[in-house]
């Protein structure tokens, strides 16, 4: 292999002006960022650039947070900021800091009295079997989550329209519905 | 406010091609797409920019930092400007709202394909009279969500050609309320009228709005209320929720019974900016609310539209929903 080695560095040495510098690239130094994500305080040590989604999932080793289109068009980044829903894609972390983060794996035993007891739209979305490939369902969740907080529900068709920014590639949208409308008791709901 | 000034008298700003930065929605996914390369970013979610109130004229001030969201669905909007609330809404996915600050709003960069894609000639992402001749990938291309009016064919050399649309639902609500837009930057503060603030390509494609270098936008105020009783947001789009606008309408009528006492008639998804036509809305003044009357507003309204291929069907589409809009905000057809 060293052959092919010489060869390239011998290519690379004519491509490259024979009186110039070779220019060195120096990238933004890295700097420190804490976020409050489920309720613990994270220092992290981040390039200025990385996204509060490669944060959660690169950094922090929370990886329920998926990356789906990572251009703020399917919803499965969704996290909760300050009880809102927003695409973690879309946003610097830096940006976030000071803020309140809830991911996926922090909706779970809020409650003191029940440790480890699901969160109800968890729940729900297994009861009603509200997925298939599970792959954006962490998003359609923490949407859901966000969605009830926002109190605006009154019908169906406001559920679908309030859950547009979640798409789901298994088409699991029927069940979704059923659990959300389960959750807010929009109407009695029990699933086979 | 101070803080405000402090930050638009930034020199070094400047020289670090320096963007500020609110939401991010539109600004963080175009430097994935290395669109945008800023040589900094400014955070300017701090700033005291975040409130909704009354001002002296009847009127109601929508700080720039207000998110989308709070803005559609605070109560003084929701009650005096339901215009503004139901375009809103119609707009992206409530995530996006939450984050999309009404100012960031203002600054939508268009989602031309072209101007997105790199490897494509763009006059507006690479103008021409920077860096020898670019061109517009869309005419003679795939041009299904392009402008047909006031779009340039430009100088013979092709370095101003532009078809790309404004891509805002907002602001099309705002050209039919008539809202003015204040800026603070280095020669103080200013006030623009929203039909000045974006504008066409004319022989610069790069250039969405009339801001000068280092201004920024504090807030949108809305004129004394109108329309609240007669009015219409219908958006036409290839899916049913959370997508970009082929064509939009936004009407505000004043109604005298049957008659139409003052129409405003604002135009999405077919122009570089909002599209309005006050010709096309005075031929409306003082007439019976009918589909025959609305017809020949629809004809002014699009004098002069050209298609260029996949969007021609855009022409007759804008036709008929302004005279759909038109009869929804006179409640002579239902909204649904």
């Amino acid at each position: 292999m060293i052959w092919t080695r010489l060869l390239l560095d011998y290519m690379i040495t004519q491509l490259e002006p024979k009186s110039a510098a070779k220019p060195v690239a120096s990238l933004p130094e890295t700097r420190p960022v804490t976020l409050m994500i489920n309720g613990a305080e994270q220092s992290l040590t981040l390039a200025p650039w990385t996204t509060l989604l490669d944060a959660l999932r690169e950094y922090c080793d929370l990886t329920g947070t998926k990356k789906g289109c990572d251009h703020g068009q399917c919803g499965a980044c969704t996290v909760l900021v300050d009880g809102k829903r927003i695409n973690a894609c879309l946003t610097l972390a830096v940006m976030q800091e000071g803020r309140s983060i809830t991911t996926i794996e922090g909706l779970a035993g809020n409650d003191p009295s029940a440790p480890g007891q699901l969160h109800p739209v968890q729940q729900a979305f297994i009861d009603h079997d509200a997925f298939q490939c599970g792959y954006c369902t962490p998003g359609q969740i923490c949407s859901t989550v966000g969605l009830i907080n926002e109190g605006k529900v009154r019908t169906t068709a406001d559920i679908k329209e309030l859950m547009s920014g979640n798409i789901c590639r298994c088409g699991a949208y029927t069940h979704i519905v059923d659990a959300i409308e389960d959750v807010l008791q929009l109407r009695t709901n029990q699933p086979a | 406010m101070e803080a405000v000034g402090e930050l638009t008298t930034e020199k070094s700003l400047d020289s670090a091609g320096a963007k500020f930065i609110a939401g991010g929605t539109n600004l963080i996914d175009l430097m994935k797409e290395n669109v945008e390369r800023p040589g900094r970013l400014v955070d300017i979610n701090h700033l005291p920019l975040n409130t909704i109130e009354e001002i002296e004229d009847g009127g109601l001030r929508l700080d720039a930092l207000v998110s989308n969201a709070d803005t559609a669905y605070h109560p003084l909007v929701e009650q005096r400007y339901p215009l503004l609330s139901q375009t809103i809404l119609a707009g992206a996915s409530p995530q996006l709202r939450n984050m999309a600050t009404n100012g960031g709003n203002l600054f939508q960069r268009t989602r031309c394909y072209y101007f997105y894609d790199t490897a494509m000639p763009c006059n507006k992402r690479e103008p021409g009279q920077n860096a020898g001749p670019s061109g517009c990938g869309a005419i003679g291309g795939y041009n299904r969500i392009h402008a047909i009016l006031g779009t340039t064919e430009g100088t013979e050399d092709g370095q101003s050609q532009c078809i790309a649309t404004y891509p805002s639902d907002m602001a099309v609500a705002l050209a039919a309320l008539e809202a003015v837009i204040r800026v603070t930057g280095p020669n103080g503060e200013r006030t623009i009228p929203i039909g000045e603030f974006h504008r066409l390509p004319g022989q610069e494609p790069q250039r969405d709005n009339t801001l000068e270098p280092g201004e920024i936008v504090t807030a949108i105020d809305l004129p004394a209320p109108r329309f609240v009783d007669n009015h219409m947001y219908l958006k036409l789009r290839d899916r049913a929720s959370y997508a970009f606008a082929l064509v939009s309408v936004a009407v505000g009528l004043e109604m005298e019974g049957d008659v139409v006492k003052d129409v405003r008639i604002a135009l999405g998804g077919v122009a570089h900016k909002p599209w309005r036509k006050p010709e096309a809305e005075a031929l409306l003044v003082g007439k019976t609310a009918t589909k025959e009357n609305f017809r020949p507003v629809a004809d002014s309204l699009l004098e002069g539209a050209v298609g260029y291929g996949h969007n021609t069907f855009k022409i007759e589409l804008a036709h008929r929903a302004i005279i759909r809009a038109l009869g929804q905000a006179a409640k002579l057809e239902p909204t649904a």
